[in-house]
Formats: C-alpha cells, sequence, structure tokens
C-alpha cells in the first residue's frame, strides 16, 4: 500500500510539474501575443499568400533576368565584406583569445579586460553596431564592414578562448612543468593545437556573414541587401525574388565548399 | 655528413588547412583594393567614431521617448523572441522524431534535411520582407519571418538530442510491443526534456537579438525600431547610447543564463 | 647526498588540508613511488616539487637550490632539469613524435629560437637518440593521435629525456595503459633510473607495480606519509592502513619475513 502511494506521489507531481510548465507558457504566449499585437489568424492566412508571392515571381522575368550581372556584383561584394571581416575578425580574435583564456593568459587583470571587451562587442547585435556607425561612416560598405567585424570578433574571441581552454591545456602544463617560456608555448603546442579548430570557425562565420550582411546591407544601402531593398519598395518583384534565389545558390555553394574543406582538414 | 631531420612530412589535412586560411588572407588583402568605399576618408570618420562611441556610452539620453516607454519596447522585443522560439520548438518538436537518425527513415529525414538547408539559405530578414508582403509591416510578418530559422536551428539541436538517447532504451520499448508514437512521445522526448530546454532558451537568446533586427530593419516595432529611429532619423547618438544599453542589459543576462545551460550541456554530451 | 629534500611541507585549498607537514629525502638515482588513495596527496605533493602548485609552507630543496625562494626565471631555468610525464601523456595530438619530443627542449632554447620553432641538427639528432632508445626511432614523423597508448607515453618520456633531467616526477604514467603497455613504460622507466642515474619520483596507485620495480616506497594516507621505506618491509597492514576500506581490493602479496 505504502509502495503505490509513493508511486503515485510522484506522478502526481510529474503532473503538476508539466501542468506547471504548460501554463506558464500559455502565459507568457497571451502576454507575448497581447505586447506585439500579434494577430493568429493573420499568420496563418499569411502562408498562403506567401506561397502565391513566391509561386508568381520565383521564376525570374525578362527584366529579372536583365539585372543578373548588377546582382552577381553585389552578391560579390557582399561574399568579400564577409570574408574580409571575417578574416580580420579571426585574427584580432586570435590574439585576444590567447590572453584572454585561463589555460594561455599573462595576467587575469588583462584576460578579464579582454573577456569585458568580447562581450560588449558580442551582446550589442550587429545590427546595433550598424545604427551606430552609420552616423559616423554614413551610408557606406566600411559601415556594414566594420559592424560585422565587430560582430565577429566578439563571438570568435569567446570561441577561441573556448578552443583554447579545451585542445591545449594538457601540453601546456607539460611545457609549462619542462621550464618553456610562455611565447614558445603558444606558438609551439597551443597554436598547432587550435588551428584546424580555428579554420573550422572561420568558415561558419563566413556563413553567418553572409546573411548577416545582406540584413546590414538594406540598413546601410550596400550590398545585396540593398539591391533586394531597391527592387522590394519598387515593388519590382520578380527581380527581388531572384535575388533571394541566387542568394540560395550562393549560400548552399558556400556550405558545400565549407563542408568539403573541414572533412579534409581535420 | 648526417642528412637533415625533417620535423614533419606534408599530410592533405595540414596542405587543405593552410592553402585554405592563405587564400582568405589573400581574399582580404585583395578585398581592400577591390571595394569601392565612395570617397569615404577613414580618419576623420574614426575620430567621428570615436567620438561617438565616447558620447554614447558615457551621456546616453533618451529623448523621443520615456524610460517606461522604453522599457515597453524591451517587452515587445522580448515577446517578439519569446513567440518565434515558441513557434519553431513547437515544429522542431513535431517535426524532429522523423529527423532523428535513430527514429526517421533515412528518405524522409534526408528530405527535411533538405528542406532545413533551403530555409535556413535564405536571411531571416528577407523570410520576414517576403511574408510582409501579404501581412503587412509588422508583428506577424516578423514571427513568421522569423520562425523560419528558429525552426532550422531547434530541428538539428533535437533531433541530435533524440540521437543522443540510449539505443537500448528505445530497442527494449519497441520488442514490448510500443508503437513509433508512443516510443516518441512517451520516452525519447521526456527522457531528452533538459536538453529540449537548454538548447531552446539558446535560440531564445539569438531570438531576441534577431527581433531587435527585424524592429530596425523591417518594421516589426519593438526596442529595434526605436534604435533605428535614433539613429537614422534623429541621429542622435545619445539616444543610441540609451537604447543599445537596454539592448545590451538584456543580452547579457540571456547570455548568462545560456552559457550556464551549455556547458551543463557540454558535461552531458 | 640528497638530490630531493621536502621539509615540512604543507598545502592547503581554502580549509582543506591536501598535505600534512611532509618531510622526505631522495637520493640520486633513486627510483621512488608514492602510494595512496585517489585525494590523499599525491598529485599534490608531486606538482609541488616543480612548483606547478604552490606549496603553503615548508622547504623544497632540489639539487641544492631552494625551490620557492626562486624567481620566474630561475624557476623555469631549475624546471628544465626536472622531467615530467603524465597520466594523459599530454602531447600535442596533432603533431609528430619528434616535434612533441623536440618540445622538451624549450626550456634551454632563446626566445627566438624558441618562439620559431628552430631546432639545431646537434637537438634533433639527440632526440633521434632517446627516440632509438624507447623503440620509437621508426614512427618519428607520425602524428601522436595514431599512436597507441603506450606509444604516446613512450613520447611523453622521450619529451622529459630531451631535457637532460636530473630528476623525472611521474603523475599515474600507467593509469591509461593496459597491463602489457603498462610493463613496457616501467620496464623503460626502471632501465632509465639505472642506466642514465636518474631519480625517479612516481605516484602509483597499482602496489604490486610499487613493489616490483621501486627502490622505496613512500604511503600517504591524508596527506600524511605512513610509511617510508623498502618494498619488501611494506606489510599488510601498513597497505589497509594507507588505501582504508578498499585495502582488500588491493592485489598485494606480503613479502615473507
Amino acid at each position: 500500500m505504502i509502495a503505490s502511494l509513493e508511486v503515485r506521489k510522484t506522478f502526481r507531481r510529474r503532473n503538476l510539474v508539466a501542468l506547471g510548465s504548460f501554463a506558464l507558457i500559455a502565459a507568457l504566449t497571451l502576454g507575448s501575443s497581447v505586447v506585439t499585437a500579434f494577430d493568429w489568424p493573420a499568420s496563418l492566412r499569411s502562408f498562403p499568400k506567401a506561397l502565391d508571392w513566391m509561386a508568381a515571381n520565383f521564376i525570374p522575368d525578362g527584366r529579372a533576368l536583365r539585372n543578373a550581372p548588377k546582382i552577381g556584383a553585389k552578391l560579390a561584394e557582399t561574399l568579400l565584406v564577409s570574408v574580409m571581416a571575417t578574416v580580420l575578425a579571426a585574427a584580432c580574435s586570435f590574439f585576444m583569445a590567447i590572453l584572454g583564456s585561463k589555460t594561455t593568459r599573462l595576467h587575469p587583470l588583462v584576460s578579464g579586460f579582454v573577456r569585458l571587451v568580447a562581450s560588449l562587442c558580442r551582446n550589442i547585435p550587429v545590427v546595433a553596431w550598424a545604427m551606430i556607425f552609420l552616423l559616423s561612416f554614413g551610408q557606406n560598405v566600411l559601415t556594414g564592414l566594420l559592424s560585422l567585424f565587430i560582430g565577429t570578433f566578439g563571438f570568435l574571441t569567446r570561441a577561441f578562448m573556448e578552443t583554447v581552454d579545451e585542445t591545449a591545456e594538457s601540453s601546456v602544463e607539460a611545457l609549462k612543468a619542462s621550464g618553456a617560456p610562455w611565447l614558445a608555448t603558444v606558438t609551439q603546442a597551443v597554436v598547432p593545437s587550435i588551428l584546424p579548430q580555428v579554420a573550422s570557425w572561420i568558415l561558419y562565420m563566413v556563413e553567418t556573414n553572409i546573411r548577416d550582411a545582406t540584413l546590414v546591407g538594406i540598413l546601410t544601402g550596400t550590398g545585396i541587401g540593398f539591391l533586394f531593398d531597391l527592387y522590394y519598395k519598387s515593388l519590382n518583384f520578380p527581380s527581388a525574388a531572384f535575388v533571394v534565389l541566387c542568394i540560395i545558390v550562393l549560400v548552399i555553394l558556400i556550405e558545400t565548399l565549407s563542408n568539403a574543406l573541414r572533412r579534409l582538414m581535420l | 655528413m648526417k642528412p637533415r631531420i625533417a620535423l614533419r612530412r606534408p599530410t592533405v589535412p595540414a596542405v587543405v588547412l593552410d592553402a585554405t586560411l592563405l587564400a582568405m588572407v589573400g581574399v582580404t588583402v585583395l578585398g581592400f583594393f577591390l571595394i569601392d568605399t565612395k570617397g569615404l576618408k577613414a580618419g576623420p570618420a574614426s575620430l567621428k567614431l570615436l567620438s561617438d562611441l565616447t558620447k554614447m556610452f558615457s551621456r546616453p539620453v533618451a529623448l523621443h521617448f520615456s524610460l517606461p516607454e522604453a522599457l515597453y519596447a524591451v517587452l515587445v522585443t522580448l515577446g517578439l523572441a519569446f513567440l518565434t522560439t515558441l513557434l519553431g520548438a513547437a515544429l522542431a518538436l513535431l517535426l524532429g522524431p522523423f529527423a532523428a537518425k535513430n527514429l526517421g527513415r533515412p528518405a524522409v529525414a534526408g528530405a527535411l534535411k533538405a528542406i532545413v538547408a533551403f530555409v535556413r539559405a535564405v536571411p531571416t530578414v528577407l523570410w520576414v520582407l517576403i511574408f510582409a508582403v501579404g501581412a503587412g509591416l509588422g508583428s506577424v510578418a516578423a514571427v513568421v519571418g522569423m520562425t523560419f530559422h528558429s525552426f532550422g536551428y531547434l530541428i538539428k539541436a533535437y533531433s541530435e538530442a533524440f540521437e543522443d538517447i540510449d539505443a537500448s532504451v528505445i530497442e527494449a520499448l519497441r520488442a514490448s510491443g510500443a508503437t513509433w508514437f508512443q516510443v516518441v512521445w512517451r520516452a525519447v522526448i521526456p527522457s531528452s526534456t533538459s536538453a529540449l530546454v537548454s538548447w531552446t532558451f539558446i535560440r531564445f537568446e539569438i531570438n531576441f537579438a534577431n527581433a531587435v533586427a527585424m524592429g530596425a530593419a523591417a518594421g516589426a516595432g519593438g526596442v529595434g525600431y526605436d534604435l533605428f529611429m535614433a539613429s537614422g532619423f534623429y541621429f542622435n547618438i545619445g539616444e543610441v547610447g540609451f537604447i543599445t544599453y537596454l539592448i545590451l542589459f538584456v543580452a547579457i543576462f540571456l547570455e548568462i543564463g545560456a552559457t550556464r545551460l551549455r556547458a551543463r550541456q557540454h558535461v552531458q554530451r | 647526498m640528497a638530490i630531493l629534500a621536502i621539509n615540512n611541507l604543507t598545502k592547503y585549498y581554502k580549509d582543506v588540508r591536501a598535505l600534512a607537514d611532509v618531510s622526505l629525502k631522495i637520493k640520486a638515482g633513486e627510483f621512488v613511488t608514492v602510494i595512496g588513495r585517489s585525494g590523499a596527496g599525491k598529485s599534490t605533493l608531486l606538482r609541488c616539487v616543480n612548483r606547478m602548485i604552490e606549496p603553503s609552507s615548508g622547504r623544497i630543496e632540489f639539487d641544492g637550490t631552494d625551490m620557492r625562494s626562486l624567481g620566474r626565471r630561475d624557476l623555469r631555468r631549475a624546471r628544465t632539469r626536472i622531467g615530467m610525464i603524465f597520466q594523459h601523456f599530454n602531447l600535442v595530438p596533432r603533431q609528430t613524435v619528434i616535434e612533441n619530443v623536440l618540445h622538451g627542449r624549450l626550456g634551454y632554447k632563446s626566445t627566438l629560437q624558441g618562439s620559431l620553432g628552430i631546432y639545431g641538427d646537434d637537438e634533433k639528432n639527440h632526440a633521434v637518440e632517446v627516440l632509438e632508445r624507447l623503440g620509437l626511432a621508426d614512427q618519428m614523423h607520425k602524428r601522436c593521435d595514431q599512436l597507441s597508448g603506450g606509444q604516446k607515453q613512450r613520447v611523453g618520456i622521450a619529451r622529459a629525456l630531451v631535457q637532460d633531467p636530473r630528476l623525472i616526477l611521474c603523475d599515474e604514467p600507467i593509469a591509461s595503459l593496459d597491463p602489457s603497455s603498462s610493463k613496457t613504460i616501467m620496464d623503460h622507466l626502471h632501465r632509465i633510473s639505472r642506466d642514465m642515474k636518474i631519480t625517479i619520483l612516481m605516484n602509483l596507485h597499482q602496489v604490486d607495480v610499487a613493489i616490483k620495480y621501486s627502490d622505496r616506497i613512500v604511503g600517504i594516507r591524508e596527506g600524511s606519509i605512513v610509511y617510508d621505506g623498502e618494498p619488501r618491509k611494506l606489510k599488510k597492514k601498513t597497505v589497509a592502513e594507507i588505501y582504508g576500506s578498499d585495502a582488500d581490493d588491493i592485489l598485494f602479496e606480503e613479502s615473507p619475513d
């Protein structure tokens, strides 16, 4: 009799937890819907509308195809900015991560400062950085480049620090015990250990940055985002949809290349 | 005389690694000559930037709205993030089992993977704008548009969590006659709850940043819209700073939570 | 004449006392093993010798030098004469055997040469000789992540040997190895100790291995030394004291008196 009471109590508790969670989620959903004025029926209706739009516009018409060279050029610019921002950020993050990681740091205050700066760069969204840089650099490709750079720097510094702590800790211990100086330990043990993972992160960030670059492009009037915005606002939907198609092709190509490189590198 | 001793032999991984890094550095250097900065003078611009940064962090100011209004805007942005996370999680929960290697059929899993790849290839802002054609610029387009990437991210995370479940548990249940749905909904999902919750919260953190972006670029409202206005309309760096502080506060709070959850997931893996 | 003299070594972690007033004198060329339960203080003791862990109080004298008085640069110099091998080998997996072995020389090199990884021919030849001694010369260019556990530990030993050390600290060197590899490693270390007159201070939890190979056994329990003497004089009663309730699980044959 006592055993089944225990069992019933466990199930009752579990059901209460489940019930409580559902209630919480329901309350948050209600609150969010009110605060955002979210129209649930309209959201359902938006799907057939969007599908209609996509069906009507994803097959490019003559005007869209004539825009192909322009689109190609802007895509190339976006890809270029993406790679540049990622590589520059990775270089800075590399140094900062060595100083910031608890495995290789020179001083706890320096490492703490590095972590703070990286956190600031990372937690202020790229779009916010774009808004900030707009006021000094204006509608310029450099604005996008800088915003992506700062955001990527913040992210990669933490990612690289984690990589250092995960892969290099034991060999750093061994070299420290053998009397090796700090710099030699870093270049001869830490750098070779983390390089493959660093390259993998760089490939990942280039992909991510192409997407962020599109967004920033809308706000800074540069790159493929600008072109999409132009067609969209002038209701030239076939061209806008064509831009989306081209972006899809580019992203999938980059992803395939990245995966192949990763497989070969590691 | 003894021949010189080499320290290593060239291997494919090392060559590919070096070539990849070299190529990227090369492209970057080339890029500086190729991009069109439209005659912008980097020097004066950088000086203005530094002065802007100092001003915005040291003297934030709210001119076009009050603090309660700003806090409400943050709430709106959080609401947008919550709704898209909810929808993404619901879809990922329903379709995740089909994508898991130990649960779904390979053909179905493969098809899902292809769909997700397609979905993730379109930048979030473009999804939102596509839906805004029919639904107008606002919370509906924003939430629905953001849900595509929420779903894409979470279905991968969820299916991997399902794949981590002990194969013997699933085998035992199947052997005792449980249907596929029973196995999924009464064993696999309940066992992976902690992983699922962690990943969902991590996505919520990402969605907050997304919601800010959609507010700025796609008329979704909330604190992102205020940010866009402060910079693009009022050109007021002090106000930009005020809003940035608010965003920063929320983002750091969310990141601390997400980091703790990520650490627990790491340990579990 | 003692190569290592530890006097009244004590270590506190917050309020927890890891080592209590430990004193130990080790002669040059001795093969000393430290046995004890996990958490008894073996690892702490070992790492206090080369100051990888800072002692709370006490005196550690290595080859006549007061270790605790050394500044950063002199500490590094002292560490070059002390080799260390680890339970998990602590190698750089993606690098080759010979690259890992040469890391042992970094403590001797100038900042520039060390940071750029420029090794002289004499250093490389020395490394190859050491590898030959350990039977790994033909694996010289293999990546370390492609080696077996026993081979990895031999690389670790080679790395320590190129330092020309007077003392090698071994932190549970065979804990991750199967019995056959363990024997190989212990045989190598025993030979090194005997032929090259290098002092060995080793942590071990296999009592039978300790008895077989060491000149001297030190038993630690809760941070204090409870036995310090010849292996054949070690009694079952003492082993029980060292290992507490785990004593019945220990493989131990008391030698007939």
